[in-house]
């Protein structure tokens, strides 16, 4: 297929070779070089899109970032669809396809246009706060109905085959945008010496140099910019990022740059030497200094119908023919109230195609390229802009006439021209985005028509970021600033050495946003202010007649700038008009400010390695192997993976968890169990002061534990809530080792250090984590101590080796330290051993564990026991509300130490010392078959009108088959004193269980069995 | 994303090795049992939210572990100083208001200017 | 075995001399993701040092500095972030925190060098603790070694910024590591036991590109 509107030569394309790829369903061909917009412009492409409310058609307006309208799907298989892609920016490569995001059934024939014609009218601006507000109940009907006909692409609903990554990157320069004022920053801070990193969201980098018609050193100005770009290749501290986009400015000079690493190449990424290539990259820099040489976007006209395909920036005209080798027409009326758009005009005409007029709002236009363009032939109307275009699906011509800027009136009778193409230009916009990024807003600039950023400490704004525009202007700017940041990163910046550039005289320009129209601005045809968002002139006027006066409020109720458009083309246009429906200047109405990312990035990127199987780390203990391969199901404590439960396969099929966990229960009770308890928090406390620390942390006394001995101790907060709990054990008289909840572990660490390093450092004493040291395995049940014996030489004698005594001994060939404590109610010793040797020891226990049924348990099972004794979990049976007289732990409470101990003086609170708070108990289900929902609610009168008042809620539980019931622990109010009451739990399904209130302890409640 | 200087490791690091742990300088009363219960829980829950100079206690969680303080203002995000646990800040809202008669405008501009909303 | 310095401190060997099997944090890694040899491409090389003696000093620098040189010929680094290797390379000490160094020394060593600095220190206000167990070694080199920790660690690895003889505790992926630079082509991780294989597959996956091998 032949492509139109390419030109025989000319552009930065490899024509040696074509491309094909397709739009829509439709095959075209482009060549290397091209970018997705500029294949469909040669091509003749007109409409890309239908717009977002009014289902307008809509064409290619910009060449680069700002585009809004060709936001494009790209994809040939399900899982490599990306969304919200700007065609400007989509480097073109065989076989790419790609379709418009909005139409339906498709761009060409719309259903959706004809109730936009219709439905626009009941489309005004707020119209999601107006239409859809009630009744509220509806809202997710209108909802998906808006999503269909608005459509701003789809996710892939398969398997991204692709990687993608971060990168941590820390430089003292960091220049964004290499166009005249990067490169010259760059150069600047490169040759210092500095660390320069220099990134450009372009196919190539040279940004206006690569389609500029000026003499840098009497050479084009592309050949100086490749020549800068070799020299900084050249230099060991400088790293070039092109098709790296600056996404967000984040505090203290953190920036993330979004790099595009094969998105040019293919659909997914192509292979390299054999192996996976990344994507694309986040990288997530800190900069020393940020120079921002984002340039400036040009500001297009607001005028009737500026949304028909056809209507282009100047700027983006003068792109096309000078860069890709396109002229997006033939016959062309540019609208403009500055001498830089002439520029379009010219490119236009030495491309062979005409001119028909150029529309100028200045009276007395002048300038260099004014000349230019007369000497051209070109007619300039002076005085003048267009007011309408002409077409429905592309331009067919334009209405042109004298305007009175000052009093916003047509002042002369219209003319209409036969035209394809309406360029315009309002002058530019600097793009602030990153530097409105840190919250500051910009500040209005009469002179160049623009806001400028105003800047935080270690950020640089150079060249047309910062209003300054002429070619040597911009150069000399990026200069100094590259310069003066290598400076203040302690680099000396050599002699500034610039190219020279012919000076050029430009006349003036004039304000000129919403061009006056003959008809009132709410009753002529629609002038776009935001393409991508479908705001009018009119929707503002509206929305400020309505009383919406602060820009931030016009914005919101318009619409303007909202998404992934951040308001690039639209914004300095909407709050001139505001501006002007308010009778106040634009610095009088402000700016709203953008927010990251200038430009969608995708989840890929955002996510980078952190996904699958490395979404989040998984601890692991040094038995895990063990567990695999015995068949353990694992659940999820905190980042440790512990197994759950051990299924067998009994008569042929896998048990289901509930006969699992019964049979583990009851080998425990019966014979013996073994749980993996590697996992618990341990904490290494040695010090003189180590025994006052101790009684300061804990709710319970320490002062006369001796070495060999175990307590179970009790921490709160000082509010006098639960936070942890745990065993500690003397090891000697200064020297503890403490254990905490698995989950607990880097809390209580912390905690231990704050009240240390804050409040009491001058106590001698110091904490070090061996949690990973130490693998722990508990050995519990009846047969415990007779299984033990065999690989021991510690003395287990009951008189020897107490309950709640720790002893160290070989076990197994190996040193190990045992504890005998119990969380299961039966006879336990927990096993301590170097974690290298874990899993040797391990073995050993099951190879002479046959005879004795050693049954391995999970956590399941560990709940189910622990619970029937009562034992509670901090964290679910507690939540950061209960106090150790809540638990009914008074035991553990030492009213009477000296100190003040954390969480003592808050248990007289008057809220803490209640009797109606909740408390601990035990539930007992009626219908022994009920296992009670966690979490659910309890009432005490079944029969109370909703809302019924709560009294309490389960924390914990479970079937017992120690007790062939259900069981629950609960906290009710009160519930120390309703023993024996009969509490009701009215479930979603309409079910009412009844349970009665008794002792948390069900099973064994004189502890006698864990004494054997 | 902060960029913290650590007053121990004496550099600055990235805010991902750092936890924020509330309103620094909050003292344990010296005799909890003499506290009424008003002053108990002022020292319990009550915390200063100001808008502007703040004084912070972090801790460099993955790093030296240890607790130090930030000056930062809470309007622009600025950190003004880091200093160690015991040490008393340089910058207060005080000796910040001692010179405000110089920039007091221009603070209030900036105030105004940083409300509303993002889209 | 065991050893109990007085009644107030509780120390304990917890090697045996007996030959048991013993597992070192990567042997189950090695199980489950495999160990790519290295070739000549290879970017990066990763190794293993399994069983080291890891001891954690804790106390005033200036007591701790005189009963390292006096046991171990050792200087204490004062300076933060700083890491001491002694000549054959095998010993070394490392900055943690003010009051804090990690001693890595050959397996097998760290108990009666335990003791011999318990006997120097006296009754100086200080603990020592030994973490071998919790911890191993894994060594990167190779070309893409930097280029390899930057997409793992939030830390600035540029050699200007990240001499050899520097070390410091950051972030890497979702976790930490001891991150030290004993050499010019070397670096060490020090990696806690529990999160090794996360971050030997963090490693594995993030080095593909540099063709990463694992030497055992």
């Amino acid at each position: 297929m032949s492509q139109p509107n390419r030109l025989a030569r000319g552009g930065r394309l490899d024509r040696s070779r074509e491309l094909s790829f397709t739009f829509n369903g439709q095959s075209y061909r482009g060549y290397p070089g091209d970018t997705l917009a500029s294949a469909l412009l040669a091509n003749g492409v007109d409409i890309v899109n239908r717009s977002f409310k009014y289902s307008r058609p809509r064409g290619i307006v910009a060449a680069g970032a700002e585009e809004p309208n060709a936001v494009v799907q790209l994809g040939s298989t399900e899982a490599a669809q990306v969304p919200n892609v700007r065609a400007t920016q989509q480097a073109l490569f065989e076989g790419l396809e790609a379709r418009s995001t909005n139409g339906w059934p498709n761009v060409q024939r719309d259903l959706m246009g004809v109730i936009g014609k219709l439905g626009g009218q009941f489309m005004p601006p707020g119209f999601y706060y107006k239409t859809f507000m009630a009744p509220a109940s509806m809202w997710m009907t209108y909802e998906k109905y808006i999503r269909k006909s608005a459509g701003l692409g789809r996710s892939p609903m398969e398997k991204d085959p692709d990687s993608y990554d971060h990168v941590n990157r820390h430089c003292d320069v960091l220049v964004i945008g290499a166009g005249p004022a990067g490169l010259s920053a760059a150069l600047a801070a490169g040759r210092s010496g500095a660390l320069v990193i220099l990134a450009d969201e372009q196919e190539e980098m040279g940004g206006s140099l690569l389609d500029s018609r000026e003499l840098l050193d009497e050479r084009p100005a592309e050949q100086w910019a490749a020549a800068a770009l070799e020299e900084l290749a050249g230099l060991d501290n400088v790293l070039l990022l092109p098709r790296t986009t600056a996404n967000g400015y984040h505090d203290h000079n953190f920036v993330t740059l979004h790099e595009r690493r094969t998105e040019h190449l293919g659909e997914t990424a192509p292979q390299a030497g054999g192996r996976r290539q990344v994507r694309s990259r986040l990288h997530r820099v800190r900069a020393g200094r940020v120079v921002l040489a984002t340039g400036a976007h040009e500001r297009p006209l607001v005028y009737g119908n500026n949304d028909v395909p056809g209507n282009l920036q100047a700027g983006a005209v003068s792109s096309y023919i000078r860069r890709y080798g396109v002229v997006p027409g033939n016959k062309l009326v540019l609208s403009t109230s500055n001498d830089h758009a002439y520029r379009a005009a010219l490119d236009w005409a030495e491309s062979g195609r005409e001119v028909v007029a150029i529309a100028d709002a200045r009276p007395e236009p002048a300038g260099e390229l004014v000349e230019q363009a007369r000497a051209k032939g070109i007619r300039i109307i002076p005085g003048a802009a267009v007011l309408e275009a002409r077409g429905q699906n592309r331009v067919t011509g334009a209405r042109v006439a004298r305007v009175d800027l000052e009093g916003f009136r047509v002042a002369g009778e219209a003319e209409s021209l036969e035209c394809d193409t309406i360029a315009s230009s309002g002058g530019y916009s600097p793009v602030i985005h990153l530097a409105s990024h840190t919250g500051a807003r910009p500040t209005w600039r009469d002179d160049i028509l623009g806001f400028v950023p105003n800047l935080v400490e270690g950020v640089l704004a150079a060249g047309g970021a910062q209003g300054v525009y002429a070619t040597s202007d911009v150069l000399a700017d990026g200069w100094s600033s590259g310069a003066r940041a290598a400076g203040e990163t302690g680099f000396d910046a050599l002699e500034a050495q610039l190219p020279h550039v012919e000076a050029r005289h430009e006349s003036g320009s004039v304000a000129l946003y919403q061009v006056p129209h003959e008809k009132p601005t709410l009753r002529g045809p629609k002038q776009f202010v935001d393409l991508q968002n479908d705001v009018t002139a009119a929707a503002i006027e509206v929305a400020t007649r309505e009383g919406f006066e602060s820009i931030e409020h016009v914005k919101r109720y318009t619409a303007m700038g909202f998404g992934t458009d951040q308001g690039k083309l639209g914004n300095i246009n909407g709050m001139a008009i505001a501006a002007r429906c308010l009778g106040r200047s634009i610095p009088e109405v402000g700016t709203t400010v953008f927010r990251p990312n200038y430009t969608p990035v995708t989840f890929g990127a955002v996510v980078g390695r952190h996904c699958r199987e490395l979404f989040d780390p998984e601890r692991y203990t040094a038995m895990h192997q063990w567990h695999v391969e015995h068949g353990a199901e694992f659940e999820d404590v905190g980042q440790w993976k512990r197994p759950w439960y051990f299924p067998r396969r009994v008569e042929g099929r896998m048990e289901s968890m509930h006969e699992a966990v019964a049979r583990e229960c009851r080998a425990v009770r019966e014979k013996v169990g073994i749980l993996d308890a590697s996992t618990l928090g341990k904490i290494d406390i040695q010090g003189p002061d180590a025994r006052e620390f101790l009684g300061r942390v804990y709710t319970n006394k320490w002062a006369k534990l001796a070495p060999g001995r175990v307590r179970y101790g009790l921490m709160c907060k000082d509010d006098g809530m639960v936070m942890d709990d745990g065993t500690t054990s003397c090891l000697g008289e200064n020297h503890f080792l403490m254990t905490t909840s698995t989950g607990g572990a880097a809390t209580v660490l912390e905690w231990l250090e704050v009240w240390h390093q804050t409040e009491w450092p001058e106590l001698e004493v110091y904490f070090n984590s061996v949690t990973d040291h130490w693998a722990t395995m508990t050995v519990t049940g009846p047969e415990a101590r007779k299984l033990l014996a065999e690989i021991t030489d510690i003395d287990l004698d009951r008189e020897a080796f107490k309950f709640m005594d720790w002893r160290e001994g070989m076990v197994a060939d190996v040193p190990a330290r045992v504890f005998r404590i119990s969380f299961t109610g039966e006879l336990a010793y927990e096993i301590n051993v170097q974690a290298n040797y874990a899993l040797h020891v391990w073995e050993t226990l099951f190879a002479h564990g046959e005879k004795y049924d050693l049954t391995p348990y999970g956590t399941e099972t560990m709940h189910v026991l622990r619970a029937e004794k009562g034992f509670i979990i901090a964290g679910q049976d507690t939540d950061g509300s209960v106090t150790p007289e809540d638990l009914g732990m008074y035991w553990a409470i030492g009213y009477d130490k000296p100190f003040s101990w954390i969480g003592k003086r808050a248990l007289t609170r008057p809220d803490t010392a209640r009797t109606d708070r909740k408390q601990l108990v035990g539930l007992k289900p009626r219908n022994p078959e009920v296992v009670l929902e966690e979490g659910a609610q309890i009432v005490f009168d079944p029969d109370h009108a909703i809302p019924m008042p709560m009294k309490g809620h389960v924390t914990s539980s479970y079937y017992s088959p120690t007790l062939d019931s259900g069981f629950a622990l609960a906290v009710v109010k009160g519930g120390q004193q309703r023993m024996g009451e009969t509490v009701y739990l009215p479930m979603a399904d309409g079910q009412v269980h009844e349970a009665e209130i008794v002792s948390p302890i069900f099973v064994d409640p004189k502890g006698e069995r864990q004494n054997v | 994303m902060f960029y913290i200087y650590c007053p121990y490791c004496g550099e600055h690091r990235e805010e991902e090795e750092f936890h924020p742990k509330g309103e620094a300088h909050i003292v344990r009363p010296e005799d909890p049992e003499t506290c009424s219960d008003e002053e108990w829980g002022d020292y319990l829950f009550f915390r200063n939210n100001p808008r502007g100079i703040h004084h912070e206690m972090w801790v460099h969680a993955v790093g030296c572990r240890k607790f130090f303080n930030i000056t930062r203002n809470t309007a622009t995000y600025a950190i003004l100083e880091t200093y160690r646990m015991g040490e008393a800040p340089s910058i207060t809202a005080e000796s910040r208001d001692d010179r405000a008669s110089l920039d007091a405008p221009a603070e209030t501009e900036t105030a105004e200017n940083q409300e509303g909303v993002r889209a | 075995m065991s050893n109990t310095v007085d009644d107030k401190i509780k120390t304990f060997d917890t090697r045996t001399t007996s030959r048991v099997p013993v597992e070192s944090p990567l042997t189950y890694s090695y199980r489950r993701s495999g160990a790519p040899a290295p070739g000549k491409g290879s970017g990066a090389v990763l190794r293993e040092r399994p069983f080291l003696g890891h001891l954690v000093l804790r106390g005033g620098a200036i007591v701790l500095d005189e009963a390292l040189r006096a046991v171990l010929d050792i200087s204490l680094p004062g300076e933060p972030q700083a890491l001491v290797v002694d000549a054959s390379g095998e010993r070394s000490v490392q900055w943690i925190s003010p009051d804090e160094w990690l001693l890595i020394v050959p397996g097998g060593e760290e108990f009666e060098l335990e003791n011999r600095l318990r006997g120097a220190l006296g009754d100086a206000h200080f603990a020592i603790t030994n973490v071998g167990g919790g911890q191993t070694v894994i060594d990167l080199e190779g070309d893409a070694a930097s280029e390899l920790l930057m997409k793992s660690v939030v830390y600035d690895v540029h050699p200007h910024h990240f001499p050899v003889g520097k070390g410091v505790t950051t972030v890497f992926a979702k976790t930490s590591v001891i991150l030290r630079r004993p050499t010019e082509t070397r670096w060490e991780l020090v990696v806690r036991r529990s999160f090794a294989d996360y971050i030997y597959r963090w490693l594995l996956d993030a080095g593909e590109e540099y063709a990463i091998g694992v030497e055992r």
